[in-house]
């Protein structure tokens, strides 16, 4: 016989049989599932924790080459300590200049300045003994070659600096004297116009060098004191008491018998401005082998002021001599000055003028219009900080019968 | 006995300044700095910051990472760079992009020592980073400082090259 369940009961049935059946089977499934799940947490944590050591390791190590690195980078990667050391503390540097010359001479007779010149090529040398003792040195090949009395190989500065504290220190040997704006920076890099101005050569006789000691203190506010005792200039009734030509440079059989007492206050208080001047003194200026010459005092004062892109530079120089051997020439006075406007079109372009003003014979006891006028026009171009490309117009007004050079300058200069 | 102190007294003057007065100094600037300074953190110069770093010092570094102190939006540096021959020490705290303090710790070169009066320094305070990673401003100069001034410029700029990877690498909460 056949139950015919009823239709609805049987899908109960069913369903509940269904159910039923996974329900007591999903009870050990689970749990295993979990246990598995647990343990598979557990290993993860373990793993974890052996990643985050690893970690923690590997920054170690990391940390460790770093320094390695820096260290071995540090001693510029020879490996040779010893050298390394001695390479850290000594310094090499340089500059140069290249000048083309383009000038008339409007004097009957005299000759053109129609020249190329690689008018100097210097290198540094310095040595840090420690944190407060240095050395410094600049060797100058001038005019490229030394031949038939032109050209120079010159040590212009070679001094020991001793730091004797932050505000305090002393230099002995040969070094450059404390006055003007560009005979203790000169790189060309650093400065408007192909050749140095007049002034700083002919009143001030840049590079101006002597041997002897001097101090620095920083006074505080801005204010830098310097004063020095050095070999002195030697000046000759032949060159008109000139005081460029006075230069002894320290070669052999330089006179040291008056020396030179040198003293100059620079004031730097506010950013782009420098107001400086000095005094020198020496007992006399031909190293008393001219009887007719006495004692000389040099007085200087300068400012330069860079505020943005306006430039103004002024300086003022002058000689008195005493003797009637430089009063009979008129040398007993040589004084100049220049004022220098620049505008700076960006960090790679400047235009500057100049108008300078000099006289070797200033006083009046020859009875000879000796003075000298010239204005400078121009232009910089620094394709890097420390590289420029010059070019400027120079027109010169002498006294009569005087060479008088007008025309045009190039140049091109660096420094490292 | 005068003697005795003379020979003290030179002593002393001999003896090198070095790194170790720097490290005071960067520690008197950090506690300047901060109310409680934190902890260091560095900054990896990675091949992806070293061309950024070389354009604005002219060189590469030669430290692989470099330390620094954050709190907040707020880092503090100390940076090396050579003016012309010897490395300034220069401390430099930023503040939300922009220099807040600058102080040179440490200065070694035979010139150009006017660059640590605060008068010139004061010259940084706001500076931020414009186009092309130059400073938003024009700093007037030293003369004989050029060489020292311009370093001064560069620092300043890393430190605000610096202060943005270390904020980039982990904003402010």
């Amino acid at each position: 016989m056949l139950y015919h369940l009823p239709r609805r009961n049987t899908l109960a049935l069913a369903m509940c049989s269904a159910l039923a059946a996974p329900a007591f089977a999903a009870d050990n499934s689970l749990e295993t599932r979990l246990q598995a799940l647990e343990a598979r947490l557990a290993q993860i944590e373990t793993e974890n924790k052996t990643l985050k050591q690893q970690l923690k390791q590997t920054d170690q190590k990391v940390e460790a080459t770093g320094d390695q690195v820096e260290k071995i980078a540090s001693q510029g990667g020879t490996g040779n300590t010893a050298l390394a050391r001695w390479a850290e503390k000594t310094q090499l540097g340089g500059y140069g200049e290249l000048h083309l010359n383009q000038l008339h001479n409007n004097n009957p007779g005299g000759a053109d300045k129609k020249e190329m010149d690689f008018h100097r090529f210097v290198f540094f040398l310095g040595h840090q003994f420690n944190d407060r003792l240095r050395f410094f040195s600049e060797l100058e090949v001038e005019h490229n070659t030394v031949e038939g009395g032109k050209g120079a190989v010159e040590l212009e500065q070679a001094y020991l600096d001793f730091m004797l504290t932050d505000t305090l220190s002393v230099k002995a040997g040969s070094f450059l004297v404390p006055v003007g704006i560009l005979n203790e920076t000169h790189e060309p890099n650093t400065f408007y116009g192909v050749e140095r101005n007049p002034i700083e050569t002919k009143i001030i006789p840049t590079t101006w060098w002597e041997g002897g000691a001097g101090i620095t203190a920083k006074l505080g506010n801005g204010l830098t004191f310097d004063g020095s005792i050095t070999s002195g200039m030697k000046a000759d009734a032949g060159d008109k008491y000139a005081v460029r030509a006075a230069r002894q440079g320290l070669a052999e059989g330089t006179k040291a018998k008056d020396p030179a007492y040198t003293a100059r206050l620079k004031w730097t208080g506010l950013p782009g401005v420098e107001l400086a001047g000095s005094v020198q003194y020496q007992s006399d200026i031909s190293q008393s082998t001219d009887t007719t010459a006495g004692a000389a005092r040099l007085y200087e004062a300068h400012a330069v002021i860079n505020k943005g892109a306006l430039g103004l530079k002024a300086l003022y120089a002058g000689w008195r001599l005493d003797g009637s051997g430089p009063k009979a020439v008129g040398a007993d006075r040589q004084n100049g000055w220049f004022i220098e406007p620049s505008f700076k079109i960006n960090d790679a372009w400047g235009l500057f003028a100049r108008y300078n003003r000099w006289d070797n014979q200033a006083g009046g006891g020859d009875g000879v219009d000796s003075s000298y006028r010239q204005v400078d026009l121009g232009v910089n171009y620094w394709p890097h900080p420390d590289v420029v490309v010059k070019l400027d117009l120079q027109k010169q007004k002498a006294p009569a019968g005087k060479d008088e050079l007008d025309g045009f300058n190039v140049g091109i200069g660096y420094r490292f | 006995m005068t003697q005795l102190r003379l020979l003290l007294l030179l002593l002393t003057l001999s003896l090198p300044a070095g790194a170790a007065e720097a490290e005071a100094e960067a520690t008197r600037f950090l506690a300047e700095s901060f109310s409680r300074p934190p902890a260091s953190a560095t900054v990896w110069l990675t091949a992806e910051l070293k061309p950024a770093v070389r354009a604005i010092l002219g060189h590469d570094m030669t430290a692989a990472r470099l330390r620094y102190w954050r709190l907040g939006n707020r880092t503090a540096w100390v940076l090396d760079e050579v003016g012309k021959e010897m490395p300034i020490t220069v401390g430099i705290v930023v503040d939300d992009g922009a220099i807040s303090r600058m102080r040179v710790l440490a200065y070694r070169e035979s010139r150009g020592w006017e660059v640590q009066s605060p008068n010139f320094l004061r010259q940084f305070a706001g500076a931020r980073l414009g186009d092309e990673q130059q400073l938003d401003r024009s700093i007037d100069g030293i003369s004989g400082a050029t060489l020292s001034v311009r370093a001064l410029t560069r620092v300043a700029r890393l430190a605000l090259l610096l202060h943005q990877e270390a904020i980039k690498k982990a904003p402010p909460p």
